[in-house]
């Protein structure tokens, strides 16, 4: 999934300071899951720009709503009324819903009450690792299910690079060496030969370098 | 011949190489390169020039290698994963070959959350062994990575390192194979100051022949201080240093002459290893200690060919 984290209250005040009517939106999914953005935390973000507002004196009216998913726009339609309501959006979704958000108010200010991290799953409670980049040319069959592309500091092919050691990798040792997991997984499934074998460069244009990118399901498209 | 570098024709004839690095500086003085030079002059075969080691920014490994070649000294220019996509690393391939640099070390490059700019983006566009083999598909097929193709090819002897001591230990030799297969001529290794286990390496390397597909340089870094030690053997990643030795540093009344000790040391017993055609001396920020070792080691004059 998509995860995030709230920006600093500083941050976001400063967006917001100037604005009396704000429509803190939620969304439901993604972020919902991973802590930052569902109904709880809309709850927690208005409590504390209330309180800043009042501390500073500034008026202060906000609205409060968490639609399902803010990256359809058949979903962001609903906020219909309470967009028209207010001076401008804060949107606690990732950046797709900020983006889709904006797009159908084009009348209207949005701001992100997040920084969207990175797409993955929860080790834990509450802690979220990034497992995938969207490269747009899987190679998981080849690695072990384990993606280098995503967690290798370098994003290397060809294993590991001189750094890793014990199986951490150089740039912390809070960190899994992606390389090192590769291998004791091609290890215990028999396909260590494929680790001898020279993989040739990555094809980044399919990674974003060739441009923003769009994926299109052309029997499903409706002219 | 396939470049005709110094380092090729000694490596060629079945001469113990000896080879040190060279670190530019953190500014526009060339006069830093030039005096390192002086010092490096006839005392070995030829010396690396780091491109931005440590992730810090120095002046280029091209205009250093560049003033080395001025100077009589043969470089062999790295080049590193990290700052250039294969655009920019073709293109200084052949801007290097064009200026008479011989021999080119390819690395994935410290990761740039080392240095002094550790918000910058990371470029990773190859890997090390991808750019090997670019490099060799450009000089022998004379072929650009993308297959198209070019009439006046680079000549570079290719280099490529390895660290016998990162993990899985298992991996390293088939890593090096790979690199051999991809197209390196030699090899320099990371700072050997566990021998035991770089024995075992080789043990590998030779299990496998890879020993007379190319050409392996150990490395020997001395060290300057019991703390420098210390610090290597704690805070660098992919090193091993045995306790013992920090012991040795830290007994030791003069810590700068046992760390020479130490390296020459160091450089006799890889002498005495199957496979190892040659030292690689990286005195860091200490290469007016070089001359000194070398000729401790017994590996001075340095054979004219």
């Amino acid at each position: 999934m998509i995860v995030g984290e709230r920006k600093p209250i500083e941050e976001i005040l400063e967006m917001t300071k100037q604005y009396e009517k704000l429509y803190v939106a939620g969304c439901g999914s993604c972020v919902t899951v991973c802590l930052a953005g569902g109904e709880k935390e809309v709850g927690i973000l208005s409590t504390a720009l209330n309180i800043a507002a009042k501390k500073d004196g500034r008026e202060l009216k906000i609205i409060e709503g968490t639609i399902e998913r803010q990256c359809e726009k058949e979903w962001v339609r609903e906020m219909k009324n309470q967009v028209k309501e207010s001076d401008a959006v804060l949107s606690m979704a990732c950046g797709i819903g900020v983006q889709v958000v904006a797009e159908l108010y084009p009348e209207k200010p949005v701001f992100p009450a997040l920084n969207t991290t990175l797409m993955g799953y929860p080790t834990q409670h509450a802690i979220w690792l990034e497992n995938c980049r969207a490269c747009g040319d899987c190679i998981l069959h080849l690695t072990g299910g384990i993606c280098p592309v995503s967690r290798c500091a370098k994003q290397l092919m060809n294993g590991p690079c001189g750094g890793s050691q014990n199986g951490k990798c150089e740039i912390d040792p809070e960190i899994e060496c992606a390389w090192a997991l590769i291998y004791d997984k091609l290890k215990a499934t028999n396909r260590l030969d494929w680790m001898s074998e020279i993989q040739p460069p990555k094809r980044w244009d399919l990674a974003g370098s060739g441009g923003p990118r769009k994926t299109i399901k052309e029997e499903e498209v409706i002219a | 011949m396939k470049a005709g570098s110094n380092l090729e024709k000694i490596l060629e004839k079945g001469e113990f190489a000896v080879t040190s690095e060279c670190g530019p500086p953190k500014s526009a003085n060339g006069d830093v390169i030039r005096q390192k030079a002086k010092l490096l002059k006839g005392k070995i075969d030829a010396s690396n020039i780091t491109d931005n080691q440590t992730a810090i920014v120095r002046l280029s490994s091209m205009a250093a290698a560049t003033i080395l070649l001025q100077e009589g000294v043969e470089p062999v220019m790295q080049i590193t994963a990290r700052d250039r996509n294969r655009i920019g690393i073709q293109s200084d391939l052949l801007g290097a070959s064009a200026i008479g640099i011989r021999n080119v070390l390819l690395l994935t490059g410290d990761h740039q959350k080392f240095g002094n700019h550790p918000y910058s983006k990371g470029v990773f566009d190859l890997d090390s062994i991808q750019m090997v083999q670019m490099v060799k598909q450009m000089r022998d097929d004379k072929k650009f990575q993308s297959g198209e193709e070019m009439d006046f090819p680079p000549k570079l002897f290719i280099g490529a390192a390895e660290n016998p001591f990162a993990d899985p230990f298992e991996f390293r030799v088939a890593r090096l194979g790979k690199k051999i297969m991809a197209g390196a001529d030699f090899i320099q290794t990371q700072g050997i100051y566990d021998l035991e286990r770089f024995e075992k390496w080789m043990a590998g390397i030779r299990e496998k022949g890879l020993h007379k597909k190319v050409h392996i340089l150990g490395g020997v870094i001395p060290f300057k201080s019991a703390g420098a030690a210390k610090y290597i053997a704690r805070k660098v990643p992919g090193m091993l240093v045995p306790e013992s030795l920090i012991e040795r540093m830290k007994k030791a009344s003069d810590a700068k002459a046992e760390g020479i000790k130490i390296a020459v040391e160091t450089i006799a017993s890889l002498r005495k290893i199957e496979g190892v055609h040659g030292v690689h001396v990286m005195a860091i920020e200490w290469e007016e200690k070089v001359p000194e070792i070398v000729e401790k080691a017994g590996l001075l004059p340095r054979p004219a060919i």
